[in-house]
């Protein structure tokens, strides 16, 4: 999957409370959610991002709750993926079950500035900064964690399994 | 080349005859955790994939104690959902209501987790459990659901890092204050997809509900899971309890670790982490003049008899100072009944403190303990990020229960060391 947009920058640690605080948790509707994503760490993100722009975040991303509303929100605000220089272990795995494409790259972060457009190739395992030619490599998806993404999400390739349909 | 306890744990509840950390397994599943937020989304979740009953009803637990009592409309639908799906399922550990206690003090007091355990818990508090010697580790909404549905779910086995703590434990340094020490030391990703195995003589000597404060807060180091090796504290603590089996392991001598860290716990004195990270970590000497607006006592970290103790030990005969709300959280019924049978209650209510029921409601801003902007509070809970207790623009200074009630009486982060 190629994901193409505009960056949204943050800095390390960026937890769950920050990208949906717990005063919202009293619903799991997505759009719901949604209307408050990044609220604590930028009130006004939700009203500034476009539908397809990334999430760029710097080291343990997701930490603090295991809350799948903070990755539930994140998508049905529109972002297309989400790439870090690491990720919390829970979000890193609520993110493959439930299908927000996450990308790690190390030296991403560093080389480029809010608003700059990137373009990421899953497949290649490639993010291209648009206007020039630099290039960053994608960390590694253990064959695993594809597979439940080709399969869109846990409980589908669970169902696949089960041959449910 | 042997195993961690965390690998042997892991290793028999699956088929295979070796396990090495990196692996990515299928574990089978002894108890599946979700609560009245992260519930709902799970039984969607089990739904859509086509279940229409759950692997084991004895083996899930569903605890509706994070926004209840029901703060409001919207979180009584989500608990009347649960509920309806826990009586439709039969689920044997369903609590709510005078029944109900902070999940994490809930279980291992009622004996539904043990020792040898895998647990999962769609709560990332879920770790706790690792201070019984069980493997237990937060996960996400869809996990849950997996596991309700099929009694398994994916891991990849942690790399261990090896804390061996010794010496004596000062006056008022308690299991808290080891983990804020370090998380303070190693940072909030520090232990980031690990185990954190704990041993030394320290930890030989410490009682369950300092274990059970360490491992709940791994999570706060990045970790998979915090696990304690079952020793005679930890029979005398299930004993009578468990209402399964259990079964204690044990790393192996030539078990291979990622890192092994050496910690003096007679140099430590209590420990405050500052906003907004739990890694912010000072010593109470070092806190300066923090005035505070309020005090709270409670939670999965710290909501225990013992925790209560030490509170009342300090509150006794004194009152929280008129600028504090002094609030108090037993956290399971049993605890709360313990508290009055021993006269605690009534030293907190002399104190002028407000004894909420059982309830994480406070601790993750939720309700019954909210800050304004611009307000402090000490709390013996695990978070401090940003708007965790309320407002964007307020702060959360975590401590052990014996700094937080010295702070309620004097209005300000201070030891017990300082009161006259």
């Amino acid at each position: 999957m190629i994901y193409k947009g505009k960056i949204w920058k943050f800095g390390d640690n960026i937890d769950t409370d920050a990208i949906i605080p717990a005063r919202y948790l009293v619903t799991s509707d997505p759009q719901e959610l949604a209307a408050h994503c990044m609220e604590d760490a930028d009130p006004q993100f939700v009203s500034k991002m476009k539908k397809g722009d990334i999430i760029l975040g710097g080291e343990n991303f997701g930490c603090g709750s295991s809350r799948e509303h903070a990755p539930i929100a994140i998508k049905a605000a529109g972002i297309s993926c989400v790439v870090a220089r690491s990720f919390a272990r829970i979000f890193y795995r609520n993110s493959f079950n439930m299908g927000l494409p996450i990308f790690e790259s190390n030296d991403l972060w560093a080389a480029i500035k809010e608003g700059e457009e990137i373009t990421v190739d899953g497949g290649a395992g490639i993010i291209t900064i648009s206007g020039g030619n630099k290039q960053f490599k994608i960390g590694k998806i253990p064959p695993f964690m594809e597979q439940l993404i080709n399969d869109g999400g846990l409980m589908k390739h669970i169902a696949k399994k089960r041959g449910i349909k | 080349m042997g195993n961690t306890i965390t690998e042997k744990i892991l290793m028999a509840h699956t088929d295979l005859r070796e396990i090495r950390a990196g692996e990515l397994i299928n574990a089978r599943v002894d108890i599946a955790l979700g609560n009245d937020i992260t519930a709902p989304i799970a039984i969607k979740e089990f739904r859509k994939a086509g279940g229409r009953k759950v692997f084991d009803r004895d083996k899930i637990a569903l605890v509706l104690d994070h926004f209840t009592p029901n703060k409001d409309i919207s979180s009584a639908e989500q608990c009347k959902f649960v509920r309806e799906f826990a009586l439709e399922q039969k689920i044997t550990h369903f609590y709510e209501g005078g029944r109900v206690g902070i999940e994490h003090a809930l279980l291992p007091e009622q004996g539904i987790v043990v020792p040898g355990d895998v647990v999962i818990g769609a709560d990332s508090h879920t770790c706790t459990y690792g201070g019984l010697g069980a493997f237990a580790t937060g996960v996400g909404s869809t996990d849950l659901a997996a596991a309700m549905l099929t009694g398994e779910l994916w891991f990849k086995v942690p790399e261990t890092i090896k804390f061996v703590v010794y010496g004596k434990m000062p006056r008022w340094v308690s299991g808290k204050d080891l983990i804020l020490h370090i998380i303070g030391r190693i940072g909030v990703d520090g232990a980031l997809y690990k185990a954190m195995e704990y041993t030394g003589e320290t930890i030989s000597a410490l009682p369950m509900a300092d274990r059970l404060s360490i491992a709940n807060m791994a999570i706060e180091a990045g970790a998979k899971n915090g696990i304690f090796p079952p020793d005679d504290i930890t029979r005398q603590y299930v004993e009578g309890r468990g209402k399964r089996p259990y079964k204690f392991y044990a790393s192996d001598a030539d078990a291979v670790y990622a890192d092994i860290i050496e910690i003096n716990a007679a140099q430590l004195e209590p420990q405050v982490a500052f906003p907004h990270l739990p890694s912010n970590v000072k010593g109470v000497s070092a806190a300066g003049d923090i005035k505070i607006d309020q005090s709270l006592i409670g939670s999965c970290t710290n909501g225990r008899i013992e925790d209560l103790r030490i509170a009342a030990q300090i509150l006794q005969g004194r009152k929280a100072a008129s600028t504090v709300r002094l609030i108090v959280v037993p956290a399971t019924p049993a605890i709360y009944q313990q508290a009055i049978r021993e006269g605690l209650i009534e030293i907190f209510l002399n104190a002028e403190a407000v004894i909420s029921p059982p309830s994480c409601g406070a601790c993750l801003g939720g309700h019954m303990g909210i800050l304004a902007a611009g307000e402090r509070a000490v709390a013996t809970t695990n978070r401090n990020f940003v708007g965790r207790m309320g407002h964007a623009k307020s702060e959360v200074y975590l401590a052990s229960p014996a700094v937080a009630a010295a702070s309620a009486v004097l209005g300000r982060i201070a030891s017990p060391a300082h009161l006259a």
